[in-house]
């Protein structure tokens, strides 16, 4: 694998997360559970949307193939796709929404922490812009947590469900391969593992505020972050979300 | 048991503007929430750079029945509106 093939494949990953899981959110849009909550939810989704048009475009760009952030969005099938395998899931109720979106919030606010010091000033540049959009939607999906966690019986219950559902998505974030090698060698991005303290540290704070308890069970799903697997869920997510490129190819407005 | 998140009033102060506006109001369980609400409904298009929010109920209000002995009175007192006297032009801007 050439340098720039590692790097391009590192940007799809970012961009990827961004994008699916803005996506998702964005499902919510006219459906949440008060007005207040919905505004706030599309924000976050038009902020990863945004935050993908940079990944992907940078991506488009050190490919080289004349591919634009909206070819690579719109016109790959599902096992093109590199983003974690949380991120595709579906969402489930509000409180699975947001615990599988303060999961990954605490991932990417550490990540781009990182990133900002990135040894490729494009990279660079994109987290720096991007980690303050996250650092409010992480103080927010944390307080949401905490709010319902720390809430009634019935809502403690919930997303004590959706914790324990959601958690064997969490170790692919921190499971390295060669890509990640090729990118920590040159100082691009951290290596996954690494990232793990800082994150767990945000966790156990959280869920103790929220009175949760993080499960124990070691086990890992993977297969998002290397397109080797991805779930069944990705599929029907692009059926929608690509429907008007795939009827009308190449449609602009 | 009630259900319904308290009311807030939400206040910001724009770009330029030197006092907090009242900009509407919105639902929140506390007042951290209030704020973050605020941020996400009121300032989507950059319109502020601060934000106060104040529970409604901690708001005290004039009565709409009480408007003529409170403010009518006012009106005939135009002596009180400082238009009668020609401003120098040494004085500038007041």
């Amino acid at each position: 694998m050439t340098h720039d093939e590692a790097l391009f494949q590192f940007l799809l990953r970012m961009g990827d997360n961004t994008l699916i899981l803005g996506h998702r959110v964005s499902e919510w849009c006219g459906h949440s559970p008060v007005l207040e909550e919905d505004i706030a939810l599309a924000n976050t989704a038009l902020d990863l949307i945004g935050q993908t048009q940079f990944w992907l475009g940078l991506a488009g760009e050190v490919e080289g193939q004349g591919r634009s952030a909206d070819d690579l969005a719109f016109h790959r099938d599902a096992w093109d796709f590199r983003n974690l395998l949380l991120v595709e899931l579906p969402n489930g109720d509000f409180g699975q929404t947001l615990m599988r979106q303060f999961l990954f919030d605490a991932y990417q606010s550490v990540l781009l922490g990182r990133l900002i010091s990135s040894s490729d000033e494009r990279v660079a540049a994109i987290a720096a812009k991007a980690s303050k959009e996250v650092a409010y939607h992480v103080e927010r999906s944390a307080d949401t947590v905490v709010g319902l966690g720390d809430g009634t019986e019935e809502s403690h219950a919930r997303m004590q469900a959706a914790l324990d559902y959601l958690w064997p998505y969490v170790g692919e974030m921190f499971t390295g391969d060669e890509v990640d090698a090729a990118m920590a060698d040159t100082g691009i991005a951290p290596d996954p593992a690494s990232l793990q303290e800082d994150f767990n540290v945000l966790i156990s704070r959280v869920m103790g505020e929220a009175t949760l308890s993080v499960p124990n069970a070691k086990y890992s799903h993977k297969g998002g972050r290397s397109g080797v697997m991805h779930t069944e869920h990705l599929g029907h997510l692009l059926t929608s979300m690509q429907w008007l490129q795939r009827a009308y190819p190449g449609a602009a407005w | 048991m009630k259900n319904e998140w308290p009311l807030w009033e939400v206040f910001i102060r724009g770009q330029h503007g030197m006092s907090h506006r009242h900009v509407g109001s919105l639902h929140a369980p506390d007042a951290e929430m209030a704020i973050k609400n605020a941020r996400d409904v009121y300032t989507r298009r950059n319109e502020g750079v601060s934000i106060w929010v104040v529970e409604a109920r901690h708001i005290s209000a004039t009565a709409p029945g009480e408007k003529g002995p409170m403010f009518e009175p006012s009106e005939a007192k135009i002596y009180r509106h400082p238009t009668f006297y020609d401003i120098p032009d040494e004085a500038g801007q007041m």
